[in-house]
């Protein structure tokens, strides 16, 4: 009874850090038609200058909160500079359609190589701002501690901020609006190419935010080459598709799916399945029902 | 002489020219370049398989390394349980991972832009855990693929190297031949179909799907013997042999030559042979710490494939065609 409910709980927490990824992948493949696959690299760079904020003020919070603000406006950068260049550039041609995701997939090898050159092979480590033990209840150990806890909490925190920025704000209405129909949009006098920058602005700051909340609940070790981010990439993205690629929800419902997928065959299977699962999951929903669960609109369009 | 070089006998005496030449040349020069050749042949047939799928056929693969593995795992474990002879651990790398390429480019043909590409990169990043998750497989350390020391007829100072090379080079030679032919066959003339305007194709009666599937399993076959040669020339397959890395440079490699020019081919090849060197002359040079000399091979990559993306998207070789048939268009 106790695994089972432990189960869930773990599911959760990882769950929430892959829907926090998902929304960061959706957000620009809402606002720019692509897949960010440089999110990786932007949560890692983040993710370490909070590390720098840790080392001087010893504060997780301020260091949660710069580094969003490092990772909004490392996107922003991104976007003005480097993808509209691209997409006025690459706009016609054989590879006008794949232009656009290698050149994103460049970018993360590029922070990652230029962070390898400056702070690799340097020991870095983020401890948990709050306890990592377990709850306990009559006696029993839950897999919920403070700091997952804490996760969920900003998780659902940041969500919320989302959701009520885009429904309830003249700027979401912008986003939703440039996404939607970018001409029309245009022709009702929104700067498309501003509401598209703020679109990447959040989404790097939800990436960040994935970065810093999943460091310390792991081995709390970072490193340029780190297999967690890369992950945390590949199962943000199986979020998104599973959610449908489109909607905020869908992100959400997408990855608290796949952290409950994958926690029970950890528990139950085997540690060395999940990986395999996530794959065979990502598969089986892009084959059986590509527009996701939570599908809009009739489904995808690439 | 313009009627022979585009008949098929022409492009067959060209390859066997460029190959007796090429075998004069590998006595000439030093055992580390007879070596680089060996993985100069090898990235050849990796990035002409990239560009078949990508330039050719409009399909977009993040996780080539992850199809090479399968080619140098499958040659390696033909080699060490039934001592099958070389030749045949490579015709088997080939059929294996082509059959793979298959069963992915089933559900890859279903799939547009971003979720084929976000499935391949999410297969080169788990094959790691893959490759831990069987024991015979051998986990991190991998398994042995010797292909043997060369025949005796060869001479006695004919070195392990120049053999690599040998082998490596004649399978270049052969795929790129055999795929030169493919492309201009009715496959390859349905591939460009498809990739320049689907709906159009299939209304002119092409199997899109179908079309894609085809494209991958080829694609796929050559990615295997690129593993399979990768394998022979290193010595071992383990994860470590296919990083991300590998497939972030491959596709650079490609991008490079210009997705849509086969004869570019040679352009990413040598580039990515002579970006480690460089990075190396470089770090020696201002004789940097350990940190320079592993990531800036990485750094040069992204960097390339960062600015060819932007500065000239069709490749460099197909941006010069295209001034030149501006010029002509002028003149004319």
């Amino acid at each position: 009874m106790y695994k089972f409910l432990n189960t869930i709980l773990i599911g959760i927490t990882s769950g929430a850090i892959y829907s926090l990824m998902a929304i960061a992948l959706v957000l620009v493949w809402r606002s720019t038609r692509v897949v960010n696959f440089a999110q990786a690299g932007q949560a890692l760079l983040s993710t370490y200058i909070g590390y720098a904020v840790i080392q001087k003020y010893h504060s997780f919070w301020l260091a949660l909160l710069i580094a969003m603000l490092a990772g909004a406006a490392v996107a922003a950068l991104i976007d003005a500079i480097f993808m509209r260049t691209l997409f006025k550039r690459a706009a016609q041609g054989p590879i006008a359609g794949v232009a656009p995701i290698i050149a994103t997939l460049g970018l993360l090898g590029l922070i990652r190589s230029l962070l390898g050159l400056f702070v690799g092979g340097k020991e870095a480590n983020i401890r948990p701002p709050v306890s990592n033990i377990g709850f306990t209840i009559s006696g029993h150990t839950l897999a919920f501690s403070p700091l997952k806890l804490l996760i969920v909490t900003s998780v659902l925190f940041l969500m919320l901020v989302l959701s009520l920025i885009f429904q309830h704000t003249n700027v979401g209405l912008a986003l939703r609006a440039s996404a939607y129909a970018p001409e029309i949009a245009r022709l009702s006098g929104i700067k498309v190419d501003g509401i598209r920058t703020l679109g990447w602005a959040l989404a790097g700051g939800a990436g960040a935010a994935a970065g810093m909340l999943q460091t310390p609940d792991g081995n709390g070790a970072l490193s340029p080459d780190s297999l967690e981010f890369s992950l945390l990439l590949v199962f943000g993205f199986i979020a998104a598709v599973i959610g449908g690629l489109e909607s905020l929800v869908g992100a959400v419902v997408g990855g608290l799916v796949l952290g409950l997928v994958l926690a029970f065959v950890l528990t139950y299977i085997s540690g060395s399945l999940v990986f395999i699962t996530a794959f065979v999951l990502l598969i089986i929903v892009l084959l059986v029902k590509p527009s996701g669960l939570i599908g809009t609109r009739g489904g995808r369009r690439a | 002489m313009h009627k022979f070089r585009h008949s098929n006998f022409g492009r067959l005496t060209f390859f066997i020219g460029l190959g007796i030449l090429l075998f004069l040349l590998s006595n000439r020069v030093d055992e580390l370049r007879v070596y680089q050749g060996a993985t100069l042949a090898m990235y050849v047939v990796a990035i002409a398989s990239l560009i078949l799928l990508t330039g050719y056929s409009g399909q977009v693969s993040l996780g080539h390394g992850a199809l090479l593995a399968i080619g140098g795992y499958s040659a390696a474990l033909a080699r060490n349980h039934f001592s099958a002879p070389v030749w045949i651990c490579f015709a088997i790398a080939v059929l294996v991972t082509a059959m793979a390429g298959a069963v992915l480019g089933t559900a890859a043909a279903r799939l547009s832009g971003p979720y084929l590409a976000g499935t391949t990169l999410a297969l080169a990043v788990g094959l790691p855990s893959i490759a831990n998750q069987f024991g015979i497989l051998g986990g991190e350390q991998g398994l042995l693929f010797e292909v043997g020391a060369p025949p005796l007829s060869l001479g006695q100072d004919f070195t392990q190297y120049k053999w690599y090379f040998w082998i490596a080079s004649l399978a270049a030679l052969i795929s790129i031949w055999w795929l030169q032919n493919i492309l201009r066959s009715r496959y390859g003339r349905s591939w460009r179909a498809v990739r320049g305007n689907e709906v159009a194709a299939e209304l002119a009666g092409i199997h899109a799907g179908k079309c894609k599937t085809l494209a991958f399993t080829v694609s796929s076959g050559l990615a295997g013997l690129a593993g399979a040669l990768l394998a022979m020339t290193i010595s071992t397959v383990s994860p470590s042999a296919f990083p991300l890395s590998l497939s972030f440079a491959l596709l650079t490699g490609a991008i490079l030559s210009g997705v849509t020019t086969l004869s570019g081919v040679m352009i990413g090849a040598l580039t990515l042979v002579a970006t480690p060197e460089i990075a190396d002359a470089i770090s020696h040079r201002f004789s940097s710490s350990e940190n320079v000399t592993t990531n800036l091979p990485g750094l040069l990559v992204s960097a390339l494939l960062i600015l060819v993306v932007l500065l000239v998207p069709n490749g460099p070789v197909e941006q010069l065609r295209a001034v030149r048939n501006r010029k002509r268009a002028i003149t004319h």
